[in-house]
């Protein structure tokens, strides 16, 4: 009976599209004029945006529902010179000792600092098998629309929603519309996912995908690795969308396999047969639709102060006097001026100081080796910094065991522990005021990387180029 | 959380599209394990300058605004990052309504929980605005949530959207925790059909670092 019940959840008449099934199976009631009711099954917590909502419960005195549907770890707030909670400030040690305490009081397993799977959230959940297909993933973080690389429905939420989750294990949501970016054509040298990312967002805008659910597709995507395809998720809420999805195929059944949390034997079996229908129906309706040929993209850098702001690395800055919207004008010499960059100047060459490469953007396995591949028996320009900061210790081991630690310690780089980083400038790594970077993560907002630190945003393979060049370089003219 | 009815207020303008989380409540300020606090940092980089003192010139920081619960924004506030720490900056600070055309939508749905009102006017609409406090800085708006309308005082009346849950929290000024509470045994069912269905559940709280083998990552 209950198996039936279930099933008719997704008994649908129409095309459908990916989105739509998984929305549907998780539905858990709908009453008019209400949003529904969508039951979560996975809810990854980290210390930044938890504490208020352990706070909530303790006050209710309600617990925390599901333990063994909730994850937690540190990484924004966490040192990543040392393991010492003292080479953080004060504030961030009581961060991290609150977050110790919270999960022992309410039982919700933790990978603290000593544990071996800590890391940036969103790289630990797909590097453990938690993360997979069909799923409803949520975490107090915007960047949680990575996991929609697998084909799962993962979002951002605030901290009420947070303690919704850990209260009810559901969460109200309004239904968001669809888009579907169609990806063509061959990636050129030089080019990846990230610059895809950027391509996209400079073209839709920031806003562009406010109340949607993103699903990409097209050729180039599926010939994209999974940590390639989590870099294009990752972003989507850079656009403004919620989740980015990726329909799974046997590449992400391939990733999965064998990973600690995935399915084993028989319900690696049952499991796969579930996750094959999960893809968009041929002739299922989106809301829009979008098609970007890549064939002819040049690798994508920042120039400005949001991550619409971008260009391709071989043309110029942009000269505000030629945009004829007044307020996007003013938006732009606004960004300009706190850039401190001349229109019209070219790209390459721009001045840098430090080169940042990590993040939940790009700090997996195959960015590391991506930049590695260039720095390979190079040095980084003089008096420049580079730091290496890998996603999770996990992907730290992993790098140290191929040598890429080695490559990037003996290009004069630092090789540091796993966390979040110079990406929000939370733990003490980060920009001083005036100082230009070009980081792999997600934002290029004023501030973010430290107070006046500006920042462009590029892939590990031009943040490699310029880090040899001490400037903006392009990734092509180190490629042999 | 106060109760959300009619507010009658000077409009603050901060007139510019695309204000990130991050500008208005920067990471640094995050640190925190209550919401104690948090408008200190609102706008902290638009508001201080380098020493620490405010800057006079920015809207938040002038006195003819003391006191003033609305802010009139452009298109897309409150994009980037998902931290709630801005509405209660926001919040705590004073702000009860925030005028746009349009909101990023983590922002809105976590301000709608904290009392604090997105409303989304037309384009023509937002333009009237901003002439209006061009020519009458001091000009004071009224929103009346139950009938859903924004007004001015010389004639200038528009109604706005909002759903019918988020304007029932509002107006009671409740979190919407108390209907999952509520519903609780349609989610337990739920889980249960999940279960019956064969749908393969993991669970985090096995450990699987415990054993050393596992520590080789692939």
């Amino acid at each position: 009976m209950g198996s039936l019940k279930f099933f008719k959840r997704f008994k649908v008449n129409s095309p459908t599209t990916l989105f739509d099934k998984i929305w549907e199976s998780h539905c858990v009631y709908q009453e008019d004029e209400s949003p529904a009711i969508l039951f979560i099954d996975l809810h990854l917590v980290h210390e930044v945006t938890s504490p208020q909502a352990f706070n909530g419960l303790r006050e209710k005195g309600l617990e925390v529902r599901s333990p063994d549907r909730t994850l937690a770890t540190m990484d924004h707030s966490t040192p990543t010179v040392d393991l010492e909670k003292t080479s953080v400030d004060k504030s961030s040690q009581l961060q991290l000792e609150r977050m110790e305490a919270n999960c022992l009081e309410f039982g919700v397993p933790l990978y603290n600092l000593d544990h071996p799977g800590r890391g940036i959230v969103h790289v630990i959940g797909p590097e453990i098998g938690l993360t997979q297909p069909g799923m409803t993933i949520v975490c107090g973080d915007s960047h949680t629309s990575t996991h929609g690389a697998f084909g799962a429905l993962a979002f951002g939420i605030g901290t009420s929603e947070v303690e919704h989750v850990l209260a009810t294990q559901s969460l109200l949501q309004e239904r968001p519309k669809t888009m579907l970016v169609e990806f063509t054509g061959e990636l050129p040298s030089g080019v990846t996912s990230k610059d895809l990312i950027l391509a996209l967002i400079k073209e839709i805008g920031i806003g562009g995908g406010v109340g949607f659910v993103i699903e990409y597709d097209g050729d180039s995507v599926r010939s994209l690795n999974m940590d390639e395809r989590m870099t294009l998720c990752n972003m989507s809420i850079e656009a403004g969308a919620r989740a980015g999805l990726i329909s799974p195929d046997q590449i992400t059944f391939d990733y999965l396999k064998g990973r600690p949390f995935a399915p084993k034997g028989k319900d690696w079996i049952r499991s796969l047969s579930q996750w094959q229908s999960l893809r968009s129906d041929q002739g299922a309706k989106f809301d829009k639709r979008i098609q970007i040929d890549i064939g002819n993209l040049s690798p994508m850098i920042t120039f400005g102060t949001n991550p619409e702001m971008g260009a391709a690395i071989d043309s110029t800055i942009p000269d505000p006097a030629e945009e004829s919207n007044p307020v996007r004008q003013a938006s732009l010499s606004k960004a300009l001026e706190y850039m401190d960059l001349i229109p019209g100047e070219p790209l390459i060459g721009q001045k840098i100081d430090v080169v940042f490469l990590g993040s939940c953007t790009n700090g997996r396995m195959s960015d590391l080796r991506s930049a590695a591949s260039l720095l390979k028996d190079q040095k980084i320009a003089p008096g420049l910094k580079m730091l290496v900061v890998p996603g999770s210790e996990s992907v730290k081991r992993q790098a140290e065991q191929e040598g890429l630690n080695k490559i990037f310690l003996d290009a004069g780089a630092e090789w540091r522990y796993s966390g979040c980083s110079m990406c929000l400038a939370m733990n003490g790594d980060q920009l001083s005021p005036g100082q230009y970077a070009v980081s792999t993560s997600n934002r290029n907002f004023e501030g973010r990387q430290g107070v006046g630190g500006r920042t462009f945003l590029a892939s590990p393979l031009t943040a490699a180029a310029s880090a040899l060049a001490g400037k903006i370089a392009d990734p092509r003219d180190f490629i042999n | 959380m106060q109760k959300f009815h009619i507010i009658k207020s000077k409009m603050i303008p901060l007139l510019q599209n695309d204000i990130d989380t991050d500008q208005i409540i920067p990471a640094r300020y995050l640190k925190v394990t209550d919401k104690n606090g948090l408008a200190d940092g609102l706008f902290a980089g638009w508001r201080y300058n380098a020493s620490g003192d405010e800057k006079p010139e920015f809207p938040l920081n002038q006195t003819i605004y003391e006191g003033a619960e609305i802010l009139l924004t452009g298109d897309n506030f409150g994009c980037g990052s998902s931290r709630e720490h801005a509405p209660w900056a926001l919040v705590q600070w004073g702000i009860r309504t925030i005028i746009s055309t349009s909101f990023a939508d983590i922002f809105r749905n976590n301000a709608l929980k904290n009392g604090l009102l997105t409303l989304e006017v037309s384009i023509p609409d937002h333009e009237q605005l901003m002439e209006a406090i061009d020519n009458k800085p001091l000009i004071e708006a009224t929103i009346d949530l139950p009938n859903q309308t924004l007004s001015l005082p010389k004639g200038f009346k528009t109604e706005f959207m909002i759903d019918a849950f988020s304007k029932k929290c509002l107006k009671e000024g409740i979190d919407p925790l108390g209907y999952l509470l509520d519903n609780a045994d349609l989610v337990n069912s739920f889980e249960q059909d999940q279960k019956m269905a064969g749908i393969y559940r993991v669970t985090t709280s096995s450990d699987y670092y415990a054993n050393d083998s596992n520590l080789s990552n692939r």
